[in-house]
């Protein structure tokens, strides 16, 4: 608790130390033309300002109160306070007492504490110097970028946590008062004990004896049962199988094996699984050294491995090779489950594997050697690449629509709304840009932002949150929240998103009544992902308790941070104004890596930790997992933090027309952050590699006792045998 | 519900409230777009070298980092004369049977803007030393190099392009260092980038969110405010480098340089105007007309002619503004004249 706490305290201040160039920055900028958003933001900084100050002022009423507690032990008659704790002993201490009176010791003396109070208040004003600290930065980006809407959310964004740290802090120092009101209690016990010792023996002893009598009475606990041992006819009390072991890390549960489920569909679904982690370690691995070539531009000269083709096979076989495979490999298994009937065909469901790892592999090599569709991302893959992609998604659809088809359950429970529906979008998005007809000119452009962004919101958003609805209650053990909030998310979420596509390209030839659509389309997202976050936290709720026993929970509510937070910052980017200071910026690689990992790949990593080892019966080391967990979630702080800060300058830079090179210059250090942030989460990549081969290695260790049998049984086997020749 | 609880019912209406949306924000703007816009009369088509180039830019995914749009606001101002239209775009259609239309309107600028490249930077030497590794022009460059378009030769053959590369970027092999055809291509492409200019009498799209002119303390001449360096900066520094010297048989230095030390200002304002390419038989490139092409004011060249009169060691006579603006004139009849 300690470290953890003060290694967060730290995080701030580092915070707190980026964001005060900001202020000095924007300052110069003269960002005098900006006004309208003043009131927002300095109402926000009175808020934390009163926080804060509730926070003092009560630290200080009870610093006074155990000064003034002090002082009233010194001067109050310590006779009537001691008398006061006799008046309720318990049978123990009637008996020492007693002892004691016989033996008549000398008595001793409580210490001073005057000098411990000092140093805690010392601590204390160190404290309150740093939450003054904490509160600078947060008032410093607010007063000067204090522009518009979209930075007013990202500051509301970057300040819940700093507000959060503080009450941590708070909670952290009630804490130590706590430690401090004990010593205080124990010199005042020691007091106590002194006076007690210097009572008269005869004075107390028959009547404690009798109170003591009085107090020791137990049942025998055998009056209703007898004194005969126990018969354990069917096992209940002598077939307990538990060594206790010290660990390393604390225990979590233990998932619980599914016996009936289909061997082949779990086949299938490991195989979905596994091509979808190879697809992540290969992808991840270019991505690292993409970031690398940020610091490094001369690391290889190789035309295959150059940045520009290199940075879309990253980017498609993350895409379509892990997380799409990822998804649909989870959703194999839950759509047959939720449907309460077995999948349709295992056949198709394989085929539909084949394709699309072909589609990868083609389209990784074609990009490589310099064959791509023309430059519009995520679509790279040329269509004949992309149609086994679709090929592969059509049998996907099929086999999710007849699976459901043949229900065995009335209603169709929302997971699969997601899933089925995200299938269905993917095709429509896939045709709408694959198909020349509407692609002439800017037509293109104008496709290319619908795809773009549905690609990620009607994909891979659609069908995680599918996945999301069934994997998250069967962890907690406990039904959603609400299924009706549910089915307002997935309305909003394909009126809303379906608009925002043009936001990618605000201030462009694109006619300005789209952009405004798609500006007023990513307001609306506030709607779906407000009702999503309510849900699931609200689901959580009773059951928190759950996230500290769970190796599956920590990654699902990391995904639900980041699918408000990464989705919130989606809509204020895409105002005019903030468009003017972080498009064409790194603040858009920033942001994709927030939701597209700390959205996707953390719910896909925690449906997959949560149906493994229902699949194989075996868990992963749980301290690979917190290694893979940590390093993953710092690594993508790392990553996108100084990243968002430094793009943000850069824009102004661009703003105050500065040249473009000196804005190059001025990222190096966010570029290497990125790199080192990067380097994190690939290496969890590989404990997330780790733990899956052991979550589906056989087990090689032969269990003594289980062999043991077997020998056995082989021998009596043998004997009989023997026996009948004989 | 029943509608719930119908799989086909359920599906299809989230099918078709998506396909509906997607004709209204899609496909409908796509069509309407294409329909109703020509390139603009004067668009000069690509060559035939410059299509192959494309073909190059396109393969190696330089529209990773490069944009090709100059936004309506101001801070775009930098990157072309007036925004980026429809128009501009009405004449790319799709590449072939395998390949989609490349607008290459990008969506990251890590490297500069390339909309008006050809304008801004024209130099065939420049741009090829620069592909050959771009760190030997600009220092603090991140991007890639592509030496894969170039050969080395004993001897070359009559034709060939030689480039000079500096020694440390040789690694060591002897010989001359040839462009290859693709190299020779991309930087076609990148010549022909020029925006078009809008047919006479045509409205001009507008900048938006102007930048804030600077308060000024009283008005103590504009020529102090600007900022020589800066300006150097974006529009010299390039070829002529950081410290003034330029690049060994490549770019000629500045520091020392008689022209820019002489008196008088004439021939200087005419190299900067209207271009120069009085010193190729020394190996040295040909200089662009960078005042005309970037559209400097006389403000900006007065404040960069006396950034390169006073720094490195120079120490020639100042000019001022209303100099600059009449020679400016003088040189433009000199030139019509030629």
């Amino acid at each position: 608790m300690y470290i953890k706490l003060s290694q967060f305290a730290i995080c701030m201040l580092l915070l707190g130390g980026m964001m005060a160039p900001a202020k000095a920055q924007a300052a110069s900028a003269g960002a005098g033309n900006f006004a309208y958003g003043d009131a927002f933001l300095i109402s926000i900084g009175i808020l934390l300002l009163v926080v804060i100050a509730v926070a003092v002022s009560w630290l200080l009423v009870k610093t006074k109160a155990i000064a003034s507690r002090e002082n009233d032990i010194k001067e109050a008659s310590k006779q009537t306070m001691l008398d006061a704790y006799l008046t309720n002993l318990d049978s123990g201490q009637i008996e020492t007492l007693i002892n004691v009176s016989r033996q008549k010791a000398a008595p001793g003396k409580g210490r001073h504490t005057k000098a411990k109070l000092l140093s805690l208040l010392t601590g204390l004003f160190l404290c309150g110097n740093s939450t003054a600290l904490l509160a600078q930065p947060s008032n410093a980006a607010s007063a000067s970028l204090s522009s518009e809407g979209g930075i007013i959310i990202t500051v509301v964004l970057i300040l819940t946590p700093i507000v959060v740290g503080i009450l941590l802090l708070v909670v952290k120092i009630i804490n130590s008062l706590k430690q401090y009101q004990n010593k205080q209690n124990l010199a005042e016990a020691e007091r106590l004990a002194a006076y007690l010792k210097t009572l008269p023996a005869e004075a107390i002893t028959p009547e404690l004896q009798k109170r003591k009598a009085a107090l020791d009475f137990q049942l025998s606990h055998t009056e209703l049962s007898g004194n005969l041992p126990a018969e354990d006819e069917i096992g209940l009390l002598n077939n307990i199988d538990h060594k206790a072991v010290l660990p390393i890390v604390a225990v979590k549960k233990k998932a619980q094996k599914r016996p009936n489920i289909d061997p082949q569909l779990s086949k299938l679904v490991l195989w979905y699984i596994g091509c979808a982690t190879f697809w992540l370690l290969f992808g991840t691995t270019l991505g690292e050294y993409l970031g690398i070539k940020f610091v490094a531009p001369d690391a290889d000269h190789f035309s295959w491995l150059s940045f520009g083709r290199l940075r879309p096979v990253h980017t498609n076989s993350v895409f379509w090779g892990w997380a799409s495979l990822g998804m649909l490999g989870l959703g194999y298994y839950v759509v047959p489950r939720v449907s309460n009937t077995p999948l349709y065909s295992l056949k198709a469901a394989w085929y539909a594997l084949y394709l699309i790892n072909a589609a990868v592999i083609i389209g990784s090599i074609s990009l490589m050697a310099g064959l791509n569709n023309g430059g519009g991302e995520y679509r790279e893959y040329i269509w004949p690449i992309m149609l086994l992609f679709g090929i592969g998604l059509v049998l996907t659809l099929i086999n999710y629509l007849k699976t459901i088809a043949r229900r065995t359950t009335k209603e169709i429970y929302i997971s699969n709304w997601y899933i089925v529906a995200a299938v269905m979008f993917a095709l429509v998005i896939a045709v709408v840009a694959y198909v020349p007809l509407w692609q002439d000119g800017l037509g293109e452009t104008i496709i290319q932002g619908y795809y773009m962004h549905q690609g990620v919101g009607m994909w891979f958003m659609l069908f995680t949150l599918g996945i999301v609805y069934y994997y998250l209650p069967q962890q907690l053990n406990k039904p959603i929240y609400s299924y009706s909030l549910g089915i307002l998310a997935f309305w909003t979420q394909i009126l809303f998103y379906t608009l925002i596509g043009t936001h990618h390209f605000v201030f462009s030839s694109i006619p300005w009544a789209l952009q405004t659509v798609a500006i007023v389309g990513s307001a609306g997202m506030a709607i779906p992902v407000i009702a999503g976050t309510t849900n699931f936290l609200m689901t959580f709720k009773g059951a928190w308790h759950k996230i500290a026993g769970s190796y599956t929970l920590p990654f699902f509510l990391v995904g639900i941070v980041f699918y408000f937070t990464g989705s919130m910052q989606g809509t204020a980017e895409a105002f005019r104004s903030t468009n003017l200071i972080w498009h064409f910026t790194d603040f858009t690689v920033a942001h994709s890596h927030l939701t597209m990992y700390g959205i996707i790949c953390f719910f896909l990593w925690a449906g997959m930790y949560a149906v493994i080892p229902r699949l194989t019966g075996k868990e992963p080391p749980q301290i690979t997992v917190g290694a893979h967990f940590w390093l993953a979630l710092i690594g993508l702080l790392f990553y996108t933090i100084p990243l968002m800060y430094g793009s943000t300058m850069k824009g102004l830079m661009w703003l105050e027309g500065k040249p473009f090179i000196e804005g190059v210059v001025f990222m190096a250090p966010f570029w290497l952050w990125r790199a080192i942030g990067g380097s994190l989460m690939w290496l969890s990549h590989l404990f997330f590699a780790y733990n899956f081969y052991r979550m589906i290695a056989r087990n090689n260790t032969i269990d003594v006792k289980t062999k043991a049998f077997e020998l056995l049984s082989q021998d009596i086997a043998l004997n009989e045998e023997k026996e009948l020749a004989g | 519900m029943d509608f719930f609880d119908n799989h086909k019912k359920l599906f299809w209406t989230a099918f078709l409230f998506f396909v509906v949306l997607t004709m209204l924000v899609a496909i409908f703007p796509a069509l309407n777009n294409q329909r109703n816009y020509e390139p603009l009369p004067n668009a000069e088509p690509l060559s035939e070298d410059a299509i192959a180039g494309k073909a190059v830019f396109v393969a190696n995914g330089c529209v990773a980092c490069h944009t090709q749009q100059v936004r309506n606001v101001d801070m775009d101002k930098t990157w072309g004369e007036r925004p980026s239209i429809a128009a501009d775009y009405a004449g790319i259609h799709r590449t072939d049977f395998w390949r989609n239309t490349a607008t290459l309107m990008g969506t990251e600028r890590t490297g500069p803007d390339l909309t008006n490249i050809g304008n801004r930077q024209p130099s065939l030497d420049w741009n090829l030393v620069h592909l050959y590794n771009p760190r030997i022009v600009v220092k603090e460059s991140v991007m890639p190099a592509y030496p894969w378009m170039f050969e080395v030769k004993k001897h070359p053959a009559e034709g060939d392009v030689v480039v000079n590369i500096p020694e440390e970027y040789l690694d060591g092999s002897a010989g001359k260092v040839v462009a290859k055809k693709e190299a020779l291509q991309l930087v076609a492409y990148l010549q022909s980038l020029k925006q078009t200019k809008l047919p006479d009498g045509s409205p001009v799209p507008e900048f938006l969110y102007k930048r804030a002119p600077k308060a000024q303390p009283g008005a103590a001449g504009e020529e102090e405010q600007l900022d020589g360096a800066s300006l150097y900066t974006a529009n010299c520094q390039s070829c002529h480098q950081a410290n003034g010297e330029g690049l060994k048989g490549a770019f000629p230095p500045l520091k020392g340089s008689k022209i820019v030390l002489d008196d008088n200002p004439e021939l200087m304002v005419d190299i900067i105007m209207n271009g120069y390419s009085g010193r190729i038989q020394e190996g040295f490139g040909p200089m662009p007309a960078i005042g005309t092409t970037n559209n400097l004011k006389p403000e900006e060249i007065a404040a960069i002619m006396n950034h390169e009169k006073t720094s490195w060691g120079n120490n020639a006579r100042k000019v001022t503004v209303d100099e600059i603006k009449k020679l400016i004139e003088t040189v433009k009849v000199k030139s019509a004249q030629k």
